[in-house]
């Protein structure tokens, strides 16, 4: 489907590809559109009006320039965990751990940010961001060695790291990385040096652009290169992929590698960007938004800026409807919920609105369970 | 049949339709009471869609159902068993643990209570074997019965349950030329009891060797009626692919060179650790096609992907062009000039939900000049597709169609494009035409023998007895993971390979080589 879009020159019907991003477009716009109308119902019985809070919520993140940066802010640390999701979904596999990777990233960032003093910008950007990414691959890879070579589930062992994750960077967070500064009493490690902190580049943040090119950069490999092919025939069918030359096991600890090394980057990113510092509990959840956004993206690389945009302004945007409605900001997670559970559930919208279900390369969410 | 017998079961101008086809227009079924009906068609033309409306699976959009002069709505399996109308489908419906007794019962427990009462099931079961001759222990178990065996066991269900109307769909797919025989042997004395029969089939010998009327089926219309008198194979196949075919496989004497595909010995496992391929020896030629014949199941297509790289090879040698490539990856033997169609092509040779012109470079997508480096060259990938979608006569609308859209033989035909634009010094052709229509198998037997004349080595292996005599010049038999014996093709008979199909000794003088220590006949073939 999305190759035939890439192709459209020969194409008899030049609006076809037009026609067939507008049908992808359905569900998840349908999804938004329904969540957000369960949203007001659930706002209504609160005793709330629904117009009230969601015009706080929109214009929270998106009534201003501070509001709109608020809302790129959330939403950078969400690009890179849609596309590390995606990039697993492409070859079949349910990288749940996107949270233990990006937060394997946010501190081993952070430790190179605090620990080296003097450094350059040009040299210290890079090299914490690179140990940070290169530290979630490292993370993936494990469950990605042992989906390829003993047949472990990922979604199991993903789960499973995400808790060492968080133990481990709370342990280092607290232990040997720990703020010693006067003071100090909480979890924390050091402040990164300000040379190690990401810049604006003509107003916009570095991680923004880091993320959009990161998005270009894997639709690129997905759909430009070989790699990608492989990654996706085996994601489609790995028997066929075997009959092809294709090494599943490689293309398996590829593509958990690759997944890991951008769920990495987005948590250095958020450390060197945003926070400054690592913290633990920060950005907790984030890996699982991830998900939310791979899905409504549909798995497409670049659908996942705008998906995380939208998700961004809500995030942004919470705290004003909190203070305008008096709704609870915790709504935004139940509407993001109902989301996920319509883009996952995506025949619910289609006996909805009637449709058939959409040809082409499918997203598999439970491949491998029970066989 | 002058006095017309009662019409047991009538169809009236059904039609049904499924999103973007039609597969049944009007079309309007009688059987009789005691005949067989043998319904013909190609693979898509819509018998199984009618079938599963008789049997309630389906229901119809228009059109009625009768059942002895009743219409009836039939909506669910269990109601068609209810009016006496059992189905014996292509894959058998049997739990292998239980014996053919508790088989049979499933569904129809008799018993006081929740203790099942099997001595009255056990007594009927075995009248029924012996008046239909059916031959069936009710206490073996299904697993130790032979396919053939197990099939009887689906008969018996469907009479245990008082049918009278029987649908056989597809039934000699996995039997031997025997055990054919012996089937056909049981429907005649059904049918003198008066029982009614529906065989399904692709295969027009048997159509004509068992009906008392034909219908042929094309596109989802009823395209003939027609009686075994009056009927040949040609007029048969005439009607099913609605133009004259060539029945017979016009190819020249072939002339053998150097061996390029070598087995020393080869031993391979199954998924669950069976040895399989019992210790094969062969050797194909340059310029030969060697057939593999054999009953599925008997170790060939584990044998086939041994070769291919898709399996452990468990002992033994495996060479191509004198260089041992015994387990060795898909792509390093593919790289040898190894062409490999593989049995299951939805499942190994495509990606159903890739282009037209993915699946085109699916093995090759790396190379030059698909690939520059690790970037994929579109143009290329296109223009290949399109020269091949040209010159292999696929039937798409275009290069970036989806492959899922196309048909069984338009997707053979993808894959035997993909395989034979490579530079080809083997071929490995597992079940190259199973399932597709006519007219396609037509070309791909053409492809085969070019490529063979070309002075590729040909492997073929196929359950199509036919397939295997018209394309081989030497056929081998399997047998219990074992090449049973080597014939020349000119000199075997159908009947002589059937019965090393079934486990034989090889008695022929032809035979040039026989194995030592094969099991006799009388033992069971492991099921499929």
């Amino acid at each position: 489907m999305e190759r035939a879009e890439s192709q459209s020159p020969l194409q008899a019907d030049r609006l076809a590809p037009v026609r067939s991003l507008l049908r992808a477009m359905i569900v998840p716009v349908a999804s938004v559109v329904v969540a957000l109308a369960i949203g007001a119902v659930i706002i209504a019985l609160s005793g709330a009006n629904p117009l009230v809070a969601y015009s706080a919520l929109f214009e929270g993140g998106l009534g201003s320039g501070r509001a709109i940066g608020r809302t790129l802010e959330k939403a950078t640390p969400l690009i890179f965990g849609g596309l590390a999701v995606s990039l697993a979904f492409k070859c079949g596999l349910f990288n749940i751990g996107a949270q233990g990777q990006l937060l394997l990233g946010a501190i081993f960032a952070a430790f190179i940010g605090f620990s080296l003093q003097g450094l350059p910008a040009v040299l210290h950007i890079p090299l914490a961001l690179l140990v940070g990414a290169v530290m979630g691959a490292v993370w993936a890879a494990i469950a990605g060695t042992l989906k390829a070579f003993t047949g472990a589930h990922e979604v199991i062992t993903t789960i499973m790291l995400n808790f060492v994750a968080f133990n481990l960077t709370d342990w280092l967070a607290d232990g040997p990385w720990k703020d010693r500064s006067p003071g100090n009493i909480v979890a924390r490690t050091p402040a990164v040096a300000p040379e190690a902190r990401l810049p604006d580049i003509a107003g916009v943040p570095l991680g923004m652009i880091l993320a959009v090119l990161a998005a270009i950069a894997v639709w690129w490999l997905i759909w430009r290169t070989t790699i990608g092919f492989e990654l996706r025939t085996v994601g489609q069918n790995a028997s066929a992929a075997k009959y092809a030359g294709i090494s599943v096991r490689r293309m398996t600890v590829l593509a958990m590698v690759a997944s890991g090394f951008l769920a990495g980057l987005g948590g250095a990113v958020e450390t060197l960007g945003v926070v400054g510092r690592f913290q633990p509990g920060f950005n907790v959840g984030l890996g699982f938004q991830a998900i939310t956004i791979a899905l409504l993206a549909r798995t497409n690389p670049i659908a996942v800026i705008p998906a995380s945009l939208l998700i961004g302004v809500m995030q942004a945007g919470a705290s004003r409807m909190q203070f305008n409605s008096g709704v609870a900001s915790e709504i935004i997670d139940v509407i993001q919920a109902i989301i996920l559970f319509f883009v996952a559930a995506d025949s619910i919208i289609r006996w909805v609105l009637r449709l058939r279900a959409e040809e082409g390369e499918r997203v598999t969410l439970s491949s491998g369970w029970g066989s | 049949m002058t006095a017309e017998p009662e019409i047991v079961l009538e169809a009236r101008n059904i039609t049904k339709r499924f999103p973007g086809v039609v597969a049944n227009e009007n079309v309007s079924l009688k059987l009789h009471r005691g005949e067989v009906l043998a319904l013909l068609g190609e693979n898509g033309a819509g018998k199984t869609t009618l079938m599963n409306i008789l049997y309630g699976l389906y229901h119809q959009d228009s059109g009625e159902v009768l059942i002895r002069g009743e219409p009836v709505r039939i909506s669910s399996p269990s109601e068609s068993i209810k009016r006496g109308i059992g189905m014996v489908h292509q894959h058998f419906m049997l739990v292998p643990v239980f014996t053919v007794a508790e088989n049979i019962i499933l569904g129809a427990e008799t018993g006081n209570g929740p203790f099942l009462d099997l001595k009255v099931a056990r007594q009927r079961i075995r009248e029924l074997s012996r008046q239909y001759h059916l031959d069936v222990d009710p206490d073996a178990y299904v697993k130790d019965l032979s396919v053939g065996q197990q099939q009887r066991v689906e008969i018996i269900k469907a009479l245990y349950r008082n049918a009278d109307i029987l649908i056989l769909d597809e039934p000699t797919a996995v039997l031997t030329p025997q055990e054919t025989e012996e089937l056909f042997a049981i429907i005649r004395s059904l049918t003198a009891r008066g029982a009614s029969v529906i065989f399904i089939s692709h295969k027009l010998k048997e159509a004509l060797a068992i009906a008392d009327r034909i219908m042929v089926l094309r596109r989802g219309r009823v395209v003939g009626e027609t009686t075994p008198r009056e009927a040949t194979e040609r007029s048969l196949a005439e009607m099913m692919v609605g133009r004259s075919v060539m029945l017979e496989v016009e190819k020249g004497e072939a002339h053998p060179g150097a061996p390029v595909l070598t087995l020393e010995n080869v031993t391979v496992l199954d998924d669950r650790g069976q040895q399989v391929v019992n210790g094969v020896s062969l050797e194909v030629h340059a310029g030969e096609i060697l057939g593999i014949a054999g009953v599925q199941g008997n170790g060939q297509t584990e044998l086939v992907e041994a070769i291919t790289g898709l399996r452990p090879v468990h002992s033994g040698r495996v060479r191509i062009n004198g260089r041992d490539v015994t387990n060795a990856s898909p792509r390093r033997i593919s790289e040898t000039g190894c062409a490999h169609v593989p049995e299951d092509r939805q499942e190994d040779g495509l990606v159903l939900t890739y282009t037209v012109a993915d699946n085109l470079v699916l093995n090759t997508y790396y190379t030059p000049p698909f690939a520059h480096g690790i970037v994929r060259d579109d143009r290329a990938i296109l223009d290949h597709a399109n020269r091949l979608i040209e010159r292999y006569d696929v039937r798409t609308p275009g290069a970036l169609t989806l492959v899922s859209a196309l048909s069984g033989g338009n997707k053979q035909k993808v894959i035997i494009a993909r395989e034979l634009s490579r530079e080809v010094r083997l071929l490995i052709a597992a079940q190259p035409t199973r399932g597709i229509d006519v007219g396609s198998i037509e070309f791909i037997h053409q492809q085969i023998i070019a490529e063979r004349d070309r002075g590729a080595a040909v492997l073929l292996v196929s359950a199509e007895l036919d397939e295997i005599m018209a394309l081989s010049d030497r056929i081998a038999v399997m047998y219990h993971g074992r090449i049973v014996a080597t014939l020349p093709a000119a000199s075997a008979t159908r009947e002589e390979l059937g019965l090393l199909m079934a486990g034989a000794q090889p008695v022929n003088a032809a035979s040039e080589l026989a194995t030592d220590g094969h099991e006799p006949v009388n033992v069971q073939r492991r099921g499929v």
